[in-house]
């Protein structure tokens, strides 16, 4: 159905469209840096990588005024809660990039103190690889947000309410971790392994 | 005041055997058993002038070779006015590992002893605030004790998970 008497000056779109073009080229991200990403992070805000050519250098400290949380570092299992709380203070509509190794899987921080990976706890949308990774990364990981941003939002946040189509957080680890674990650092200083035999960990 | 007159002094008040000590290149050890730990460093503060305490740390002795008791402690003593260093090693057992705490001496031990006491479960004795305080307060294990798994008994995965239609 072709709309007749129109000028040249004026274009018709969706309403949906409209919006996520408005959405992608303003995000106002909450720096969440916690460790050697947050440095990166600084650098993909500076001016030589200059996140504003994408439209997310405003930064800003407080989670009322951001839409998108960048969780740049590794989360310590007390600091979980804060990240949550952070998180659930944002207004809608809000995304999440998971920054590095990190923060995507817990990284070489295979300990009983560090979350293994924040998509567990909280929804995530892009992740980045790298240990930290390049601001080159970062900036691939804003364009394809927007990308995201541009091909599924609505208007009216439907996307959020009734869920994504792929899971929001990956299940538990199929080997999830035996309490009586074996490995201890360091386990026989005789013979300098790590692995403990069950005889030898049941005197003490 | 050298290694070996701190050693005399102390041998003549408590007794030649009522300690040992060791040494391992310039570390200078004094071993004392944890009944007598606080006489011991109560004197070599105020009579070997020892103001500064630079360090308290624990370590888990369990399965290590030759060692005969759990728990090891250690004051590393500076008297600031002479430079010299001294360590004193004290060490406590299961259950209940005890030992009297040294704030009353060097205010400084607050927070050294709290870190042992949350690592370890090293409980001190008379020190005013000892609670944990590098782990959250909810959390129950001690987890540099080497009979703890190295990636703890499912504490880092007991949190709820907000979803997207919740958040």
């Amino acid at each position: 159905m072709a709309v007749e008497g129109l000028s040249g000056d004026v274009m018709v779109t969706q309403l949906d469209k409209l919006a996520n073009w408005v959405r992608k080229n303003s995000l106002w991200p909450m720096p969440f840096a916690t460790a050697c990403c947050g440095i990166e992070l600084m650098a993909t805000g500076a001016s030589r990588h200059d996140i504003a050519r994408f439209g997310a250098e405003a930064m800003r400290f407080t989670p009322r005024q951001c839409d998108l949380m960048i969780v740049a570092g590794r989360v310590a299992m007390k600091m979980l809660p804060v990240l949550q709380r952070i998180w659930l203070q944002m207004p809608e509509p809000k995304w999440c990039i998971s920054m590095g190794a990190c923060a995507s899987s817990g990284g070489v921080f295979d300990t009983y103190a560090v979350v293994q990976g924040v998509d567990r706890f909280i929804p995530v949308d892009v992740y980045v690889p790298g240990c930290p990774p390049r601001p080159e990364q970062l900036l691939q990981s804003v364009i394809d947000l927007q990308d995201k941003i541009q091909r599924t939002g609505t208007i009216n946040g439907k996307e959020f309410q009734q869920g994504r189509l792929w899971p929001h957080a990956p299940r538990p680890l199929a080997i999830e971790v035996p309490p009586q674990e074996k490995i201890v650092a360091p386990g026989n200083f005789a013979t300098a392994t790590r692995l403990q035999s069950d005889k030898e960990n049941s005197h003490g | 005041m050298t290694f070996e007159s701190i050693v005399n002094k102390l041998s003549e008040k408590f007794g030649a055997d009522s300690f040992s000590t060791s040494e391992f290149r310039d570390n200078r050890r004094i071993l004392v058993p944890a009944e007598r730990v606080y006489a011991v460093l109560e004197l070599l503060k105020n009579q070997c002038g020892f103001d500064l305490l630079a360090e308290l740390g624990g370590a888990d002795y369990l399965q290590f070779p030759d060692a005969r008791d759990r728990y090891g402690v250690w004051y590393v003593l500076v008297n600031t006015t002479t430079g010299v260093r001294l360590i004193v090693k004290t060490f406590a057992n299961d259950p209940e590992p005890t030992l009297p705490s040294v704030f009353s001496l060097w205010k400084g031990a607050d927070w050294m002893e709290r870190e042992v006491y949350d690592m370890y479960g090293v409980i001190f004795d008379g020190h005013p605030d000892l609670r944990r305080i590098l782990m959250p307060d909810e959390f129950t294990a001690f987890p540099m004790r080497k009979d703890y798994p190295m990636r703890g008994r499912g504490e880092r995965h007991n949190f709820p998970v907000i979803t997207r239609p919740e958040s």
